[in-house]
């Protein structure tokens, strides 16, 4: 059951009808225990019985000792957004267990170590102990492990009761530990232990179980967005990443250099087509990414708002400089180090202002895990083609957690390395008497012809320079030379906004109210436009996934009466960008966000505009 | 019938090119500034060297010394970045490519005091470039303040009295593991020149610490970083050769058992004449007693300080491509359609 229409209060014991595939179950244990491993089982074995789930890790900024949640929710339905209460607790962690209890909705369910001997104050839970000490202590494990290994007793007892049967918690262990076989069966052994006991001791009394599914997750992986984005990157050609770590950004750069020995070893040398370099500080992450972008490497950063900040400098330099690189920002909660484990979308404004000067970035958003392997190939031909820096804006939940999403679809075109020069392309434009200047304008498009290092023709070179400089190069503060240039880098980026993703709508385009969003925030909303048309509401959706925004967007607003934007920060930074380039049209954007570190649920957004509709009648 | 008249031909090194192939736009900097000597320097130690400019990389900050690359090499591709992160715009640009010589322009201001943490890095990571850090002590651009690498009681017209001790271009480079330092005048451009040419040819990241004099605001006679203090007081450690590779090193020029060599990667050798005392470059604790000594004394001394011409650098620990990164085609650079399938398969 969803948080939306709540079990009456019932005792305990007492037995409903049965509660399939559509509820969902937090797990509280503390944080370096292992218990990712254990959470991470009961994913994918759900996902592998073809249920529609999501996991969302709330976790704490700290290595060891600190309270964890793990929630996961089950969507006969498939939706994918965070839900506000609990059907089911699991609770592993004595310090957090009060708080736990209050999360549980009435008639719902409470696991919990048989250690914790504090008092269950719920009377309208049903509650099951596991005697996690004690089937640790009879398991064939390592002393030094038995910690552990502790998680997995509630894998085998809640697995049990649900029903989740232990030929598939098998499978995911494979999965998870890579068939290493030693690793997989002393987790099993426990896993196993731990459901026969639950057999043999509890009575089950609650409605939750699960049911083999077909047709929901069809054609569907599970995955991160930062392993996808660093896969996406990889497909798409990058040859040099620096970066720097930093709290949520770090597993992208590390999937990249999992995944590098496998995808991007030439066959016949068994040497690399690409190089991974931790750099000292963001600072020398986006330096290295820029000197690599600019010799000619398809090069990306990857980071979080603290290190974009220190980013905006060399950012402004590429800009004018006109130097292809990609920055993967996976936004966490800012301001200042703010909350690093928690998730936001709030550095959209500071990207489309970002550094001194006129300037104006691209950024793309994806919305889905799919999407994060898509604009990780992407970014790098808009980059190259447009010849500027590209952010792409991620989030810590799109980025960290695991998502059920689309296969990973092979790229739809080749590689675009946007307009560049090599030997022979110069010798023919000499031959044609043909002029070449590094920031010349020869199509009319605004994207000049570039060269990089190691052409050998001598006249190739160029000095780059973030000081003015005219169409060949060369240093001017001419007024006029200066105007011209920095006005045609703006045509270049107008010109090509129809190269960007195009915004996404979801309905016929004629409700009074169109529901603005963008990235990691479209699960709710989407949630949330089916809950209102179940109340007779209508809305249409309109996805955004590129800034500067295509010309849809504009044509969204005139046709929308009121137009919701839906966001999680607290100003409301998307419809701040939509009112700044819509500005007829800004007294009909309403804004509909907010930011606690957690991901938007449907309830919120659907009340929020329910609430506001109400007014407005 | 008159006979035409006979144009001098003009010289060409061995590549065939001549020194205006090496040359740069005309210098901006001030009349006698420090920096333009070292320019003609490089000029001359690339002509001689027989490198084709196309296979330079220039680099540099912000600063007076970093304006200096566009007065050297038009051939070659340049990078004018930031203020101190010239070495994170070399390292990226360099992997493209590595075969490229990359020669780094850099001053006191841009290295010793914002891009100090990007000069121990690019040391500490042994990136294979020359990185030379114009030296004068005091900010020119923006017209006359202390630098870090100005010394103690150095009194300025705007500034008053420096207070701070200063900091040792070639000590940080020493401790922060530098596989080449060198630290050379820029009133002595035949020890430039020889240096020039060592650094070059090290595999490796090769500091070159020069004294360059700024006439405009800090040319006092008393200080070190002066024309006039180095005429007087440059102690240079040894008198340096740099041989080519496959050129007999004409040994009998030097008395027995005054002289060293130090073999380059590339097979150059330099050959080390003794002076005042025996120096050997090879050895750390020396080089970091001579440093010592000379901070006690208040002398310049120059030359080559510290070389190890064996440790691997950079780009060898990562088994790349033989070919140049930015010359692959598409079919090296995207995994195949069954790569994905794979993936997908495991992630289901």
């Amino acid at each position: 059951m969803s948080d939306e229409s709540p079990l009456p209060a019932i005792g305990a014991g007492v037995q409903t009808g049965p509660i399939v595939n559509d509820f969902c179950i937090t797990i509280s244990t503390v944080n370096g225990s292992g218990s990712a491993t254990a959470n991470n089982l009961l994913l994918r074995a759900l996902f592998r019985m073809g249920i529609p789930v999501s996991g969302k890790n709330i976790f704490p900024s700290n290595i060891q000792g600190l309270p964890t949640w793990y929630t996961i929710r089950l969507s006969k339905d498939g939706y994918l957004a965070r839900l506000e209460k609990d059907d089911i607790v699991i609770a592993m962690n004595p310090a957090s267990f009060k708080r736990e209890l209050d999360y549980i909705l009435p008639g719902g369910v409470l696991f919990y170590a048989d250690d914790i001997k504090q008092e269950i104050t719920r009377t309208d839970v049903i509650a099951y102990p596991m005697p996690v000490k004690k089937l640790i202590k009879d398991a064939d494990v390592a002393p030094n492990m038995r910690d552990y290994i502790a998680n997995m007793v509630y894998v085998g007892v809640a697995g049990q009761m649900l029903g989740i049967s232990l030929d598939e918690l098998y499978a995911a262990l494979d999965f998870h530990f890579k068939g290493k076989k030693k690793a997989i069966d002393s987790n099993f052994s426990v896993i196993k232990a731990a459901a026969e006991w639950t057999a043999a001791n509890l009575e089950k009394r609650d409605p939750y179980r699960v049911e083999r599914m077909t047709g929901m997750t069809d054609g569907c992986i599970m995955a991160d967005g930062n392993t996808s984005a660093a896969l996406g990157a990889l497909f798409g050609g990058l040859q040099f990443a620096g970066w720097y770590p930093i709290t949520p950004a770090t597993s992208l750069a590390e999937s990249l250099n999992e995944y590098l020995p496998t995808l991007r070893k030439d066959p016949q040398t068994g040497k690399y087509t690409c190089i991974v370099v931790q750099s000292e500080d963001e600072l020398a992450a986006i330096g290295m990414t820029i000197g690599a972008g600019w010799a000619g490497l398809r090069s990306m950063t990857s980071t979080s708002g603290p290190g974009l900040s220190l980013m905006s400098e060399y950012l402004g330099l590429a800009y004018y400089a006109e130097v292809p690189c990609v920055v993967w920002d996976v936004q966490r909660v800012g301001p200042s180090t703010g909350l690093p484990t928690r998730t936001q979308q709030g550095d959209l404004t500071q990207v489309y202002f970002n550094g001194h000067g006129d300037t104006q970035f691209v950024m793309l958003i994806p919305g889905s895990v799919n999407e994060c392997f898509e604009f990780g190939w992407r970014a790098l031909d808009v980059a190259e083609r447009l010849q500027t820096p590209v952010i792409v804006m991620s989030d810590l939940d799109l980025g960290m957690n695991q998502w059920m999403t689309r296969k990973f679809e092979y790229p739809d075109r080749p590689l675009d390395r946007g307009k560049i020069l090599w030997e022979e392309d110069i010798d023919a434009l000499v031959k044609e008497n043909k002029d070449w200047g590094r920031y010349l304008d020869v199509d009319g498009d605004g994207i000049p012809y570039r060269t990089v290092a190691g052409n050998k023709h001598p006249r190739s070179a160029y000095f780059a320079r973030g000081t003015g400089h005219d169409e060949y190069g060369k240093y001017s503060e001419e007024p006029e030379v200066w105007e011209r240039v920095l006005d045609r880098i703006a045509r270049k980026i107008t010109k090509s906004i129809e190269y960007l993703p195009a915004p996404v709508l979801t309905g016929d385009g004629t409700s009074e109210i169109g529901i603005i969003v963008s990235g990691s925030a479209e699960p709710a909303v989407m949630e949330a436009r089916d809950q209102l048309k179940a109340k007779g509401i209508a809305t249409d959706v309109l996805r955004i996934r590129s800034i500067p925004f295509h010309t849809e967007v504009k044509d969204f607003l005139r046709d929308h009466p009121r137009v919701y934007v839906v966001e999680l920060n607290r100003d409301g930074q998307l419809r701040q960008l939509l009112t700044i380039n819509n500005p007829e049209y800004a007294t009909k954007l309403y804004k509909v966000a907010h930011t606690d570190g957690l991901p938007l649920t449907a309830k919120w957004v659907r009340e929020s505009i329910e609430a506001h509709e109400e007014k407005a009648s | 019938m008159t006979s035409p008249v006979p144009v001098s031909p003009v010289t060409v090194n061995l590549v065939g090119l001549s020194r205006s192939d090496y040359r740069g736009a005309a210098s901006t900097l001030c009349q006698g500034c420090g920096h333009n000597g070292i320019a003609s320097q490089i000029v001359a130690a690339l002509y001689e060297m027989n490198l084709i400019p196309e296979n330079v990389v220039k680099f540099s900050g912000i600063g007076c010394s970093s304006k200096s690359p566009t007065y050297f090499l038009s051939r070659s591709f340049g990078f004018n970045g930031l203020h101190g992160r010239m070495p994170s715009l070399a390292l990226g640009a360099l992997a493209a490519d590595t075969s490229l010589k990359g020669i780094g322009v850099s001053g006191d201001g841009d290295s010793a005091s914002i891009g100090m943490g990007q000069f121990k890095h690019i040391i500490r990571r042994n990136v294979p470039m020359v990185y030379i850090v114009e030296n004068n002590g005091v900010y020119g651009l923006t017209k006359g303040q202390f630098s870090a690498t100005a010394e103690k009681g150095l009194t300025l017209k705007k500034q008053g009295v420096n207070q701070f001790l200063p900091v040792d271009i070639c000590a940080e480079a020493l401790v922060a593991n530098a596989t080449f330092v060198a630290r050379s005048f820029a009133g002595d451009p035949r020890q430039l020149k020889e240096l020039l040419k060592a650094a070059i040819s090290h595999r490796g990241i090769a500091i070159l610490d020069v004294i360059s004099p700024c006439v405009t605001f800090h040319n006092q006679e008393n200080s070190i970083h002066s024309y006039t203090f180095g005429k007087e007081h440059e102690i240079p450690l040894h008198e340096l050769s740099y041989v080519p590779a496959r050129e007999d090193i004409t040994i009998e020029d030097y008395e027995e058992g005054t002289s060293r060599e130090v073999t380059l990667h590339d097979g150059s050798t330099i050959v080390l004449k003794k002076l005042d005392k025996d120096h050997d470059p090879t050895d750390r604790m020396q080089a970091t007693m001579v440093l010592e000594e000379a901070r006690r004394r208040n002398e310049l001394i120059t030359g080559l300080i510290y070389i190890n011409p064996d440790e691997p650098s950079f780009f060898d620990g990562y088994g790349l491509v033989d070919e140049p990164l930015n010359r692959l085609d598409d079919s090296r650079l995207r995994p195949s359609r069954e790569a994905l399938d794979q993936l997908n398969a495991v992630f289901m």
